[in-house]
């Protein structure tokens, strides 16, 4: 047994009711969904289904609840009222359907591989010993599963680097490659862009994009800037002062459903196939 | 050197405490938790100076001490770096302060004192190589079981987190193999070296090699060389067990630094 089965099954008993059948449930549906921390309320009463294979950019001002928005989704953080339900099951921990790469803190790099990263991941939740200790048939199982979302990323070339040595975009597809691990069908990707200058922002969302078309998966994309998106989203899920819009960009950015969520006079202002969102103070 | 029973023991006894300090270590290198190891040992020592007073074996204050504060910190949860660095401070001079005030009280003192603060490896009677068998044995069976969530949970936490890893209950645990792990150490190399056996090998091995597997196998090969080592270099010498220890340890790492040694020591196939 491992500790996300027993995560997962404890959820839906306490659900009382079987999972309903998969293909039909969007990948993520809030009905009316309320998200609470710490006495300050991140969501409340929000409604909304993101559709499969979506890519959705999910835009709000900083500390308006993006991250939250992702651990309520990953069952971390509780679902004060309403529900949240992915592809059709209430959340809970553990859940093998999700991909997650969390936001990447300055924190020290540990000096191993790539390739041992990636395997950490690989069913980390099991108790025992680490995949490198394993042989056989589970060693050749594992090294092909790490094999194929190192290729996914175009990574393979990194894969018996330090990370240590990479640089700021080769670490973040080393992040991409591990929520990859498992098979997912829903991506939560939080921040990817951060700290990456254009360049490597254009490479990832391509690269994002690609994945996504090739394994047909539903992406959440955080981000601070939504023209990296652009061309790429199908919609955008702006998140702020409680409330949550999620629809096409030309319907949601707009002077009044942003000035709305930011809860200040706010103008959009569209140029040379950008988008530019001014606080009017 | 092994016609005499007090080496053989003191062999079996590194021996041991080698093979956990550098599995252990190997672990609390990755998490950057060194100096949780090196606090538990300090307070390993009030624990054990005070059994002392109280007439009981210092092994049972030393792991009494050091696994009720491996559990206080794990459930005391991951404050930021600057906290965590002040606490771990003061629990440190505190519990010293407290071990060198239990030593006030006893009077066979200086001798008691340099044995739990540089060791005594020499001493362990066959009684305590059982206690020591018994709880190394133990952690080992606890790392078997932990060591895959440990290490996803240490590389990436968040991620570890969503996949249903119980991150608190794994830290918990696992300062609580380490206390062990310090307090076993402590009979080998003594308070004040526990760096040696338990950071020594495991940062030198993570040097050596960027994979777990053969990085954990590697820590506990260079921490039983170190240690016994040490020993046949004290036999020889006539210093002291625990400074031939530290030296190795210490000489290791810095060959592990100097540039084109990785490639020549671990090639990967």
């Amino acid at each position: 047994m491992t500790v996300g089965d027993d995560m997962t099954d404890a959820c839906c008993d306490a659900a009382g009711r079987m999972p309903p059948p998969g293909p039909a449930a969007p990948p993520v549906r809030l009905d009316r969904a309320t998200i609470r921390i710490g006495g300050r309320t991140i969501l409340s009463d929000a409604s909304l289904t993101v559709s499969e294979g979506a890519f959705v950019g999910v835009l709000g001002p900083n500390g308006a609840g993006k991250t939250s928005l992702m651990r309520a989704i990953l069952g971390i953080v509780p679902v004060a009222a309403g529900e949240i339900s992915v592809f059709g099951r209430p959340v809970g921990r553990g859940n093998r359907d999700i991909g997650y790469m969390p936001q990447f803190h300055g924190r020290v790099v540990p000096r191993l591989d790539g390739r041992s990263f990636i395997a950490a991941a690989l069913h980390g939740e099991r108790w025992g010993l680490p995949c490198d200790w394993r042989w056989g048939g589970h060693r050749r199982h594992d090294a092909a599963e790490v094999d194929r979302v190192l290729a996914l990323v175009r990574a393979t070339h990194l894969a018996e680097r330090p990370i240590h040595q990479l640089s700021g975009g080769e670490r973040q597809r080393l992040l991409l490659a591990q929520a990859l691990v498992g098979r997912p069908r829903l991506l939560l990707l939080d921040e990817p862009l951060a700290s990456l200058d254009p360049h490597g922002q254009r490479a990832v969302v391509a690269l994002v994009n690609d994945i996504r078309r090739q394994l047909g998966i539903a992406v959440l994309f955080s981000t601070h800037d939504l023209n990296p998106l652009l061309g790429v989203m199908d919609e955008v899920l702006y998140v702020g002062r409680g409330a949550a819009r999620l629809g096409p960009v030309d319907e949601v950015a707009t002077g009044p459903v942003l000035s709305a969520l930011y809860g200040t006079p706010v103008e959009v202002i569209r140029a040379g196939g950008r988008i530019f969102v001014v606080a009017d103070t | 050197m092994f016609a005499f029973e007090f080496m053989r023991h003191a062999f079996a006894a590194t021996g041991i405490v080698a093979v956990l300090s550098g599995l252990v270590g190997y672990f609390m290198v990755l998490r950057g938790e060194s100096f949780a190891g090196h606090a538990l040992s300090h307070v390993g020592f009030a624990g054990a100076t005070g059994a002392l007073l109280l007439g009981v074996p210092p092994l049972w204050g030393l792991l009494a001490l050091t696994v009720a504060a491996g559990l206080a910190m794990g459930l005391g949860g991951r404050g930021t770096t600057q906290g965590r660095d002040v606490a771990i401070g003061l629990v440190l001079s505190c519990t010293l302060g407290f071990g060198l005030l239990f030593l006030h009280f006893l009077t066979t003192s200086a001798t008691r004192a340099t044995a739990l603060l540089f060791g005594n490896v020499l001493g362990v009677d066959g009684a305590m190589l059982g206690w020591l068998a018994l709880f190394g044995t133990a952690c080992l069976a606890a790392m078997a079981v932990l060591s895959r969530p440990l290490l996803f949970a240490s590389l990436q936490p968040e991620a570890a987190e969503a996949r249903g890893v119980p991150l608190r209950a794994i830290s918990t645990a696992f300062l609580a193999i380490v206390a062990i792990a310090t307090a076993e150490c402590v009979q080998v190399t003594g308070v004040l070296l526990v760096f040696a056996l338990m950071v020594g090998p495991a940062a030198t091995a993570q040097r050596l090699t960027a994979s777990p597997g053969r990085g954990i196998v590697l820590s506990v090969v260079l921490a039983v060389a170190e240690g016994w080592g040490g020993l046949a270099l004290s036999w020889w010498t006539d210093c002291p067990t625990s400074f031939w220890i530290s030296a190795l340890s210490t000489l290791a790492y810095l060959l592990a630094c100097l540039p084109g040694v990785r490639g020549r020591v671990c090639l990967r196939p």
